[in-house]
């Protein structure tokens, strides 16, 4: 069963042609998310009643840096499945999210220090979230580097494994670093279990715009991962048929 | 196993210059910060506890990346790998023999130097216990950043960019330590040490499977 799985459902070949009618659907679910959540959340959603206009940073900088720890989290279980299992798909996933992830750390500070600037009255603050996710944004940068230098493909595709795994006890101290400690950023907006600290109005473009970014990061995903396959694959006889 | 440990301190101890250079690089950094700054007493008394640990931790990533390196070159490292033991027991041995020859000096002469940075009594204690916790994590998750560019000639800053990250944490949690002598502080510290000596040598020892194969 588990070996039928392997290599037949999740061999590359059987994934490079089960993704492609998917990709259009993602696009468009996308457009749709992004569309709703851009217009509703900067024109038609209340100012806030402290912050004016200026919070409406809230719909770039909070689903970027949500993206920012979910891909971090994929790469971490993507990793484990390469140690373990040995999936090639799980081992291109994970080289492939590296350098998006890496994006979407910087998006969140940036966002996050514009924010800062007119809120705070600081670009930057040695605050324990702050720290964190940049602490994020150096593992993003050192599993690249570490990806850099190796050139053996099974070799990297392990080594850099062990360092996703291990950078993944970062996750929860940035997420519960608002908790924690009492620091200077403001504790998080939604939650899982508690009535959402936000207004509905406000809340429906923040949830359409953490979709949109989500879908971005997959459909970008895959269609990284797609080239890697092909450009791993390049020998094989289907990866030629692909291109006659 | 307490026989690797005395054999891995005893051939480190008979090469003066590998134990003595972090030492030498420890005191000689922290020698260029009153230099630097200025010798204002009250200055230098608030930011020592920061300036002895990133010594401490700047000298650990000094030393760390020769933790294989020598096995490696000279075909030790194969051999523990097709040894009956445990690799992880074997990484755990020879961590252990490595804090004890090049972080345990740097820990018995941290007191002097907090002295000679007007760091007062109560501050010193806590120090040396939360450099006494702390540099065994750093030392244990050094080893896996070790051991995966072990096979990689002229990694030169890679490893420090690998495991600077992971280190962090820790240095945030042990300088906390002295600047409020938290008793919280030293259980995370604790904590940290327990959990690592419990996954980073299993880590270390695939990340050495891994490495040597490159």
């Amino acid at each position: 069963m588990w070996n039928w799985l392997k290599h037949h459902f999740l061999s590359p070949k059987t994934f490079y042609a089960n993704t492609t009618p998917l990709l259009p659907w993602m696009t468009l679910a996308f457009a749709l998310c992004f569309g709703y959540g851009l217009i509703d959340g900067l024109f038609i959603a209340p100012a806030d009643y402290q912050q004016g206009d200026g919070f409406r940073i809230i719909y770039v900088h909070v689903p970027s840096a949500l993206t920012a720890m979910a891909i971090y989290l994929t790469m971490a279980i993507a990793a484990l499945i390469t140690l373990v299992w040995r999936v090639k798909i799980a081992a291109i996933c994970m080289s492939c999210s590296a350098r998006i992830g890496a994006w979407f750390t910087f998006l969140a500070l940036v966002t996050g220090s514009i924010w800062g600037k007119p809120m705070w009255g600081t670009w930057w603050i040695w605050d324990a979230r702050l720290t964190s996710v940049l602490i994020l944004f150096f593992l993003y940068l050192g599993f690249i580097a570490l990806e850099s230098v190796i050139v053996d493909q099974h070799n990297r595709d392990r080594a850099t494994a062990v360092i996703a795994i291990v950078g993944v006890i970062n996750l929860p101290i940035i997420h519960y670093s608002v908790l924690w400690w009492n620091t200077l950023h403001q504790g998080p907006t939604i939650s899982q279990f508690a009535k959402p600290a936000i207004a509905p109005a406000m809340l429906h473009p923040l949830i359409a715009m953490i979709a949109a970014f989500m879908l971005f990061y997959g459909l970008i995903l895959l269609l990284r991962m797609r080239n890697q396959i092909l450009l791993r694959e390049r020998k094989s006889q289907w990866v030629q048929e692909v291109f006659v | 196993m307490f026989n690797i440990i005395f054999y891995e301190i005893r051939t480190t101890l008979r090469q003066a210059h590998s134990w003595l250079t972090p030492l030498l690089f420890f005191v000689m950094v922290i020698t260029l910060f009153p230099l630097a700054i200025g010798p204002n007493e009250s200055l230098l008394e608030k930011i020592a506890p920061g300036i002895l640990w990133v010594a401490a931790l700047l000298a650990i990533l000094l030393s760390i990346g020769n933790l294989f390196r020598h096995d490696a070159d000279e075909g030790y490292l194969d051999v523990m790998l097709l040894s009956p033991y445990p690799l992880t027991w074997l990484v755990l041995c020879k961590v252990m023999s490595h804090w004890l020859t090049h972080c345990l000096p740097l820990i018995l002469i941290s007191p002097i130097l907090g002295f000679l940075l007007h760091l007062p009594a109560h501050e010193q204690y806590a120090l040396f216990v939360s450099l006494l916790l702390g540099t065994p994590v750093l030392t244990l998750l050094g080893a896996i950043g070790a051991a995966l560019v072990v096979g990689i000639r002229g990694h030169g800053l890679l490893l420090p960019i690998l495991i600077m990250p992971l280190y962090i944490p820790v240095l945030i949690v042990g300088t906390a330590t002295t600047q409020q002598s938290m008793a919280g502080c030293f259980a995370i510290l604790g904590a940290l040490l327990l959990f690592s000596l419990a996954f980073a040598p299993f880590l270390t020892g695939i990340a050495l499977r891994i490495g040597v194969n490159q």
